[in-house]
């Protein structure tokens, strides 16, 4: 399992273990973490999962494909720590992770 | 009665209804919420039916809207294998066909759509099949497989999209359509070429302007559709996607409005103020596109579910989205926004022999829907320019070399 903080844009902290092999975005939507829409489920087509990856954490979320940069580049409220929380597969490695939610996914 | 205090009971624990319980407690809502549904298993997400699910890249767990153990803790009160037989408005009871009654404050139909079905001969054969529902595709996904053979019939999305997973799991595929060209109805014929000749090259075969008479059986078992112009082409297995009708049963004998849809609002709500449809089942205003219009899309059932749980909740509803949807095809992401209605020009940006373009709808120079074919940045921005309704520089967005954000800007 790994622990994964989820902060909400209010400052709310959701800290939750989540199995490996589960996205990042499913980790939060599972457990109802409320400011992860993910309205198509995962399929990388709508940017409603869009977190902040701290950036302690960045390097080791892996790298964006170019549909998820190319579906970030139109979302609101992008910076360099943009993720689209659906493409993180979460992993061992991963434990500990702080990601952060944005205002409004639309 | 104060709101706070109100019962919501939620007919159809499908996409819509499990959304719409899980909204109205992240918008605050603390009243008892019953969530009624047919089906043995509590709200699963069906667009991975045709695609990642059935190709074995999803379990049963992944499909799953929220776990189990979500609805008790919530105080969701989940009635599993429940079917409803009427509504009582006057009474605002819903009387289940198990003899029970669950009275409401706040009734939500979220009944959803069933697929049409083929009225010919052999179509209850074992084998035979619609998409409807998890335990058909489980049914579907057992009969394929290396030297087995699937007939679609019906060219629209789910029946690409089950013929790629097919292919994918080393099954042969044929397309039946009685119309000349697949996606007749929903897409125009750049789009229907291009997916006609993907599928084709990766060994989909299709049988264009052709009906179905029906299927031959033995022991029970489909083994071959009957064609109308005489042929018999042999299958294992046979998905009859030819479209979706409302379950609006319910709210006819309630007395609601019904057009092809229970008519709602901009609110989601009826003709009946205490009763609210969503999903599937609605149909609700495209402002837009000055229309009525019933949507079988994921994006609508959770727009809507939002709307329903912000009036109950005491919150504003949000405006209406620019509507969107999807379709996975082998390594192609179909994302389509707005309605492809009443355009006057069409309009492809890019190549479709590179597998990475998109096809504009234009009416009065404005953007009025888009398909993109793994082509994000013209899906994002093409969803902005719908909006927006302003008129686009045709030159700009033909104009690959200039980007999506300049044309949107």
């Amino acid at each position: 399992m790994a622990k994964i903080t989820y902060i909400e844009h209010n400052g709310t902290e959701h800290t939750i273990e989540v199995k490996p092999g589960l996205s990042v975005m499913e980790g939060a939507v599972k457990n109802n973490v409320p400011g992860i829409d993910a309205d198509c489920g995962g399929a990388c087509a709508c940017a409603t999962c869009h977190v902040y990856v701290d950036d302690a954490w960045q390097a080791k979320t892996g790298e964006k494909t170019a549909m998820e940069e190319s579906m970030l580049d139109f979302a609101e409220g992008v910076e360099p720590n943009s993720r689209l929380s659906c493409q993180i597969k979460v992993t061992d490695a991963l434990d500990g992770l702080i990601v952060r939610l944005p205002e409004s996914q639309h | 009665m104060s709101e706070a205090l109100s019962h919501v009971v939620i007919v159809g624990a499908g996409h819509a209804g499990g959304s719409a319980a899980a909204f109205l407690r992240q918008y605050g809502f603390e009243g008892p919420i019953t969530l009624i549904g047919e089906e043995p298993i509590p709200p699963y997400q069906r667009p991975p039916l045709s695609k990642a699910w059935l190709k074995g890249e999803a379990d049963a767990d992944a499909l799953a809207l929220k776990p189990e153990s979500f609805y008790a803790e919530n105080g969701v009160d989940l009635r599993l294998n429940s079917r409803v037989d009427r509504i009582d408005p006057a009474a605002k009871t819903v009387h289940l066909t198990d003899g029970n009654s669950v009275s409401y404050d706040f009734l939500i139909l979220a009944t959803g759509a069933r697929a049409r079905t083929l009225n010919a001969p052999g179509a209850d054969l074992y084998g035979v099949m619609a998409l409807p529902t998890a335990a058909d595709a489980e049914m579907l996904k057992a009969a394929l497989g290396p030297g087995k053979s699937l007939a679609v019939i019906g060219g629209g999305y789910i029946g690409l999209e089950a013929a790629a997973s097919a292919r994918a799991l080393g099954a042969e595929a044929v397309v039946i359509e009685v119309q000349p060209r697949v996606l007749a109805r929903v897409a125009c014929e750049t789009l229907s070429t291009f997916f006609q000749d993907y599928h084709r090259a990766r060994g989909v075969r299709f049988e264009l302007n052709v009906g179905v008479n029906g299927f031959e059986g033995a022991d029970g078992r489909v083994t071959g559709v009957k064609l109308s112009d005489g042929r018999t082409l042999a299958c294992d297995a046979a998905l009859v996607g030819i479209g979706a009708l409302p379950n609006e049963e319910l709210a006819k004998a309630a007395g609601l409005t019904c057009a092809d849809g229970v008519v709602v609002d901009l609110s989601s709500r009826t003709s009946d103020p205490s009763i609210f449809a969503i999903g599937d089942v609605s149909r609700r205003p495209a402002p837009l596109y000055e229309r009525d219009v019933r949507l079988e899309s994921v994006a609508n059932a959770l727009e809507q579910a939002k709307q329903v749980a912000s009036v109950i909740a005491g919150r504003p509803v949000a405006p209406p989205e620019v509507t969107w949807n999807w379709s996975d095809q082998y390594d192609l992401k179909l994302q389509i926004a707005g309605l492809a209605v009443d355009a006057d020009e069409i309009l492809v940006r890019g190549d479709p022999a590179s597998a990475k373009f998109a096809v504009f709808h234009l009416k009065d120079g404005q953007v009025r829907a888009v398909e993109a074919v793994n082509a994000a940045p013209e899906f994002m921005a093409g969803r902005q320019l719908i909006a927006s309704r302003r008129t686009v520089a045709r030159d700009k967005l033909a104009d690959t070399t200039v980007s999506m954000k300049e044309v949107a800007a």
